[in-house]
């Protein structure tokens, strides 16, 4: 089965996504949900606000130049980030185009499970410290933003704010235990238990 | 000392605590689906692990299936693909598999329900956010992401946070042509998009005590809509009898054992809430989306509201939803022009949805600017629905009657708005581009009133036709 990944922390190039309720059927429009894996997801990402009818830019800041660095990105965005649809494509969308962590005011509770399952961190900070995150990786976007999450704060430049992550969590992407299949069949018996405890199981015969 | 029904599920369905702190639950009932599924499987066979309870787990086909015919291959090379891609894993897995030739196959959140597998005092997780429809039988019931599929389908487990509480209560008689749509509609404009994160909804109240199953399914189907993942009613006699002598619900002297734990299971009198919210049902009016999340709602007979009337924070997605849904504030909802009307979805798609819809349909005929379409929810309501002469309703009034599916709720399939093409919907989503078209502009409201709006071609409140009949 899988290995153990630990991550402590995250360190990549800034993407600010701002906006309140950024759900995801705009993070991956459902024509793309039209396949049997996830491959290809990361630049689809986003589509319909990048591109209009034509299939030409629309200026999203994902396509600004200032945000075309390579590899590991950050994420800073606002309130109720995923909200809506379940479908996992959203995070394996951003995961794709190199998102690793996300810093931002909330998060919608299926898309943050989503992405602890992807090994992706999604830490909290209050509207003024996001604001001043914003505001500083947009006026100058070409340092690493570094998530801490042992240190629970996410720093940028001079700028260190302070990030929540609910401690279980925290543990988890800690001790690398956030693929949880295993660690879920690791009570085999007690899985048995519980399901031998339930009448249900048994469709309720005596 | 008193419990809540979450309280005393989450308590039996408790594997263990993890170290993380997480509790490791036990899922009663895993739903799968088409759409989010496929990736999962293939993850297990990566892993050389089986399906640990193959006989709790079902399987449907809903998102991609075409609603205008029944032929195999489809035409869309990538639906048939995914369909393949079900039927093999069904197979590899040793999963049962509604599809149409089962004569059972529908929406997830319908077929669940209609063939008495959905139970009170169940843990039931499916790939899908309306998972949270369940929960209307006093099941603790959410949606979750493609991994944690995984994760069930190896361990039937989940490593998940128990939510806090909060009780919605609702009091009082519906107007007539104030549904149980208006309800959850009034309840998100309320509570907000993002009330219920980290919450359970428990609905609560005479209004809800009156409802139907099917009634209640409406309201606790978009409870993720108000950011709760699961929203349930507690079990009750409505409950039971729903269930008596469904297929798979128990049967005989396992009925009467089944009713006895159902019932300790509903929350006790004096239990914890971590918030209560109280509503009064006899002053609500049909409500209708007039922006991009479900929250931005108002009575058929307001305006669109001012920026100056939201929290500050919230007012750039105002500004953004004035922007795509080109509204000026002030005017009114009423008489806005739609070119398409769309009845179903698992929020609206039940036997009783089209009986409403069809008592206005009768009132008049679409009007010849509007394409119209009623999806039945599932096989079972449409040969129902057939039973009952309504497709014969609504083709003379000049809807289409189609086969069951997600159809325009979502557009995975060919049923897809164009352009900016304004549609009003019984579904329960109004996000930018949610139906199709990248530009296409939806307006959620009832069933009855979808139809008001099909046949007047414009927004108009269905009390006024059911009134003039
Ligand atoms: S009807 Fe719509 S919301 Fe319901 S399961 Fe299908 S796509 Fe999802």
């Amino acid at each position: 089965m899988s290995v153990l990944v630990k991550i402590t922390h995250v360190a990549g190039r800034p993407i600010p996504l701002r906006g309140n309720d950024i759900d995801t059927d705009r993070i991956i429009p459902a024509r793309y949900l039209k396949a049997v894996t996830f491959d290809g997801l990361g630049a689809a990402a986003f589509y319909d606000e990048r591109y209009d009818a034509k299939g030409d830019l629309k200026g999203h800041i994902m396509d600004d130049p200032r945000f075309q660095a390579k590899g590991t990105r950050v994420a800073v965005v606002n309130k109720n980030f995923g909200c809506g649809s379940s479908r996992e494509h959203a995070p394996q969308a951003l995961l794709r185009w190199g998102i690793k962590a996300l810093v931002g005011e909330s998060f919608a509770d299926i898309f943050f499970g989503n992405c602890v399952a992807l090994g992706m961190p999604c830490v909290t900070a209050g509207e003024v410290e996001i604001g001043q995150l914003m505001a500083a990786v947009e006026a100058e976007p070409s340092q690493d933003l570094v998530v801490d999450v042992d240190a629970l704060t996410a720093t940028y430049g001079a700028l260190t704010v302070k990030v929540s992550l609910p401690a279980g969590i925290r543990k988890q992407f800690l001790d690398g235990t956030w693929d949880a299949t295993r660690v879920l069949l690791d009570a085999a018996a007690d899985i048995r238990a519980t399901a031998g405890r339930l009448p249900y199981v048994k469709r309720f015969s005596a | 000392m008193a419990k809540t029904l979450l309280d005393k599920v989450w308590e039996a369905h408790t594997v263990k605590e993890l170290p993380s702190g997480q509790t490791q639950l036990f899922i009663g009932l895993h739903l799968v689906h088409e759409v989010t599924s496929p990736q999962a499987f293939q993850m297990l066979r990566e892993l050389g692990l089986p399906v640990l309870f193959p006989d709790r787990t079902v399987a449907t086909v809903d998102h991609i299936i075409p609603t205008h015919t029944a032929a195999r291959p489809f035409d869309d090379e990538q639906a048939e693909t995914m369909m393949s891609e079900i039927e093999r894993n069904c197979r590899e897995f040793g999963i049962t598999l509604y599809d149409r030739a089962t004569g059972h196959q529908g929406i997830v959140h319908v077929i669940g329900p209609e063939m008495g597998i959905t139970q009170p005092g169940l843990t039931i997780a499916c790939g899908d956010s309306h998972t949270s429809t369940h929960g209307a039988f006093g099941a603790i019931a959410f949606g979750i992401g493609t991994s944690q599929v995984r994760d069930v389908l190896a361990s039937q487990c989940l490593a998940i946070e128990k939510p806090r509480i909060r009780r919605v209560e609702v009091n009082g008689a519906l107007p007539p042509g104030v549904y149980a749509k208006d309800v959850i509609l009034h309840i998100i404009r309320t509570l907000g998009v993002k009330g219920g994160v980290g919450y359970a909804y428990e609905y609560a109240g005479t209004t809800f005590e009156r409802m139907t199953m099917e009634e209640r399914m409406t309201v606790c189907n978009m409870s993720i809509e108000g950011g709760a993942r699961c929203g349930y009613v507690n079990p009750d006699q409505t409950t039971f009898d729903y269930l008596r002598g469904r297929a798979q619900a128990p049967q005989g002297a396992d009925f009467e054992r089944a009713v006895a734990w159902w019932k300790g299971m509903a929350s006790d009198a004096g239990a914890h809430y971590d918030a209560v919210t109280r509503i009064d049902a006899t002053q609500l009016t049909p409500v209708v989306t007039w922006g991009i999340n479900p929250g931005q709602a108002i009575g058929v007979g307001e305006r669109i509201p001012s920026t100056s009337e939201f929290a500050v924070d919230e007012r750039d997605v105002v500004e953004e939803a004035y922007a795509y849904m080109d509204w000026a504030p002030g005017a009114p909802i009423a008489g806005t022009k739609i070119d398409v009307a769309f009845i179903g979805s698992c929020t609206n798609g039940r036997i009783s949805d089209l009986r409403e819809a069809a008592r206005v349909a009768k009132l008049g005929k679409v009007k010849a600017s509007v394409k119209a379409i009623v999806v039945p929810g599932s096989q079972d309501v449409a040969r129902q629905a057939e039973a009952e002469g309504l497709p014969d309703v609504f083709r003379a009034a000049g809807f289409e009657w189609r086969l069951p599916g997600c159809s325009m709720c979502l557009a995975m399939n060919p049923d897809k708005l164009s352009g900016r093409q304004i549609c009003a919907s019984s579904s329960n989503r109004n996000f930018k581009g949610r139906q199709g078209s990248p530009s296409g502009r939806t307006l959620l409201m009832s069933p009855a009133m979808v139809a008001a709006a099909a046949i007047e071609g414009a927004v108009t409140d269905v009390r006024d036709l059911l009134g003039r009949a």
